[in-house]
């Protein structure tokens, strides 16, 4: 079975966003950018499907610029075996995402597509289930736990009271939750071995897919700032103040 | 315009997150409420209930009982003519659900909206909360998901709506509902409470979260949350976690006890009217948001708030 693994190249989790001063957008020159978290839970989960024997080939996809190349050579350390990159410089909504990953699918003919839940930069929390509904394929959304039987996937779900689990048919599409592995760091000789995996370049006219965005950002603002309050001495000017506050009688 | 909205539902009662997509949705126009489920006419009629709804659509079938994404979406797109939006709460089946929505209708979807400024206009956050946009939605329909801390609750009582039965839709055979393992609490609901109190990491064991953190909760009638570390230690269950990639809260009161404050956990709980920090480490980001810190060791120093208050 064949495993894809989209995975988008976004700003360091470590790095606090600062919003431009001319209101376009949030500054990435000369910031420090990683695969999004999510999908290195992704990489991690299809490389632990093909040592288990599941999965025989994990082909790994990023839509976006050519410096994508190097998160894409990320996963390839990781483990996985080959990788195609969509290039464009503008930037993709994650429908256009999933319109030129159902290329790909239709192309690959993949068993299971994995990828995270949301990317740490728009937060949209959309491309896997699109890409599902496009498919036509189900979906097991924020998984923590993927465990395959017979021709069926079965999916728990992190969801809002506990814990869900679903059956899906396959071909299937799983998105990751935090909790679902922890990633591996690549070796050394692993990263130099990626170097020479191969890597495709292609563009969105090449799947005759239009990515033209349908959301027009007007305006990116810093959030209301909260002001530092006061440190308390002690438990009991604490509760004197939740007192004045009216928290507690 | 015309908004159709998807009622989320629990135990044959409707959710709360759904009172603020009704809310946001009336900024939009006139609110359709869509009720999908399984022996759901009791649901149906509580939202008829709701104030600012005109009409309720009642889908009842074994395939939607579970609200899987791939029966539901098929009955909702096709319920779409005539309405010109969709919006569904920001939870964790509004997120399963609404993209494939967005996605069978050929529309992009704007994701957890704080605020309808026009009716194709509206702010939504991203890198965890630390920017807002402004996005205008250039589609010939919405889909939208609604947070639910950002818009008020409609009311559920004084509103008088038809329920109308629709029959579309049905089993896909895609997907089949295995099992739940739904938290059980006689506290409120995270999302939903006026007071939350969250323990982090440096509660050291699921022993001693419980010891500490539980005590306080009863005593403040407070919900209990959880920072991603606490729960990444296995302290908390995941669905305990607040922040970026999990739960949005919004208390009155949010007391952060052995929680440094990263980014992620702020996007999570910043929104809270009066935030309270106990933290052994007096540079802790935590308190760069709190409006009362305490600094010091939270073994000694909640047990005594406990005794105190």
């Amino acid at each position: 079975m064949k495993i894809l693994v989209p995975v988008k190249r976004v700003i360091d989790y470590n790095v606090k966003p600062r919003v431009k001063m001319d209101g376009t957008g949030v500054d990435l020159a000369n910031v420090k950018m990683s695969m999004n978290p999510f999908d290195e839970i992704s990489v991690e989960e299809a490389i632990r499907l093909k040592e288990k024997g599941v999965a025989s080939e994990i082909i790994v996809i990023s839509v976006g610029p050519q410096k994508a190349q190097e998160t894409l050579r990320t996963a390839l350390a990781m483990g996985a075996d080959r990788a195609i990159l969509v290039q464009t410089d503008e930037e993709v909504e994650p429908l256009g995402v999933a319109k030129l990953l159902k290329a790909i699918v239709d192309e690959e003919q993949p068993g299971l597509v994995i990828l995270g839940k949301q990317a740490i930069d728009d937060d949209s929390n959309q491309t896997g289930q699109m890409l599902a509904a496009l498919t036509g394929r189900p979906q097991g959304t924020f998984a923590s736990k993927v465990e395959f039987a017979g021709d069926r996937v079965s999916v728990t779900r992190e969801v809002d009271g506990g814990l869900e689990t679903v059956s899906l048919t396959l071909p299937a599409i799983v998105t990751t939750d935090l909790r679902l592995n922890e990633p591996r760091y690549a070796s050394l000789p692993n990263i130099m071995k990626a170097k020479s995996k191969p890597l495709t370049v292609k563009t969105p006219a090449d799947y005759a897919v239009e990515v033209r965005p349908r959301l027009k950002t007007i305006t990116v603002a810093e959030p209301p700032k909260r002001v530092a309050g006061v440190k308390v001495a002690d438990v009991d000017e604490l509760v004197g103040k939740l007192k004045t506050l009216g928290v507690v009688a | 315009m015309s908004v159709l909205i998807w009622v989320e539902h629990e135990g044959g009662a409707v959710k709360d997150a759904t009172l603020a997509v009704v809310t946001a949705a009336g900024k939009l126009g006139d609110v359709v409420a869509l009720v999908a489920g399984s022996g759901v006419g009791g649901v149906a009629e509580e939202t008829a209930r709701i104030v600012g709804i005109s009409k309720v659509l009642l889908a009842d079938n074994p395939a939607f009982e579970h609200a899987l994404p791939e029966n539901l979406a098929p009955l909702i797109v096709g319920l779409m003519a005539g309405h010109e939006a969709f919006l569904a709460p920001a939870t964790s089946t509004g997120k399963n659900v609404a993209p494939r929505v967005a996605a069978l209708l050929d529309v992009m979807q704007v994701s957890d909206i704080l605020s309808v400024e026009a009716s194709d206009t509206f702010t939504r956050p991203i890198y965890a909360g630390n920017a807002i946009a402004t996005v205008q939605s250039l589609d010939n329909v919405k889909v939208i998901t609604v947070r639910g801390t950002a818009f008020e609750k409609a009311s559920r009582e004084g509103g008088s709506a038809p329920v109308e039965a629709v029959s579309s839709g049905g089993e896909t055979g895609l997907a089949t509902f295995v099992s739940a393992e739904i938290s059980k609490s006689e506290r409120p609901e995270l999302t939903s409470a006026k007071i939350i109190v969250s323990g982090g990491r440096a509660l050291g064991s699921s022993e001693q979260f419980h010891q500490v953190i539980d005590p306080l909760a009863d005593k403040l009638g407070a919900a209990v949350g959880a920072s991603r570390a606490a729960v990444d230690a296995g302290y908390a269950p995941n669905d305990y976690q607040v922040g970026q990639t999990g739960k949005i809260v919004a208390p009155e009161v949010y007391v952060a006890v052995g929680i440094s404050g990263a980014i992620q956990h702020l996007a999570g709980m910043k929104d809270s009217k009066i935030i309270i920090a106990i933290n052994k480490d007096e540079d802790a980001p935590i308190f760069q948001v709190a409006d009362l810190g305490l600094v010091g060791d939270l073994f000694k120093l909640v047990p005594e708030l406990v005794a105190k208050l």
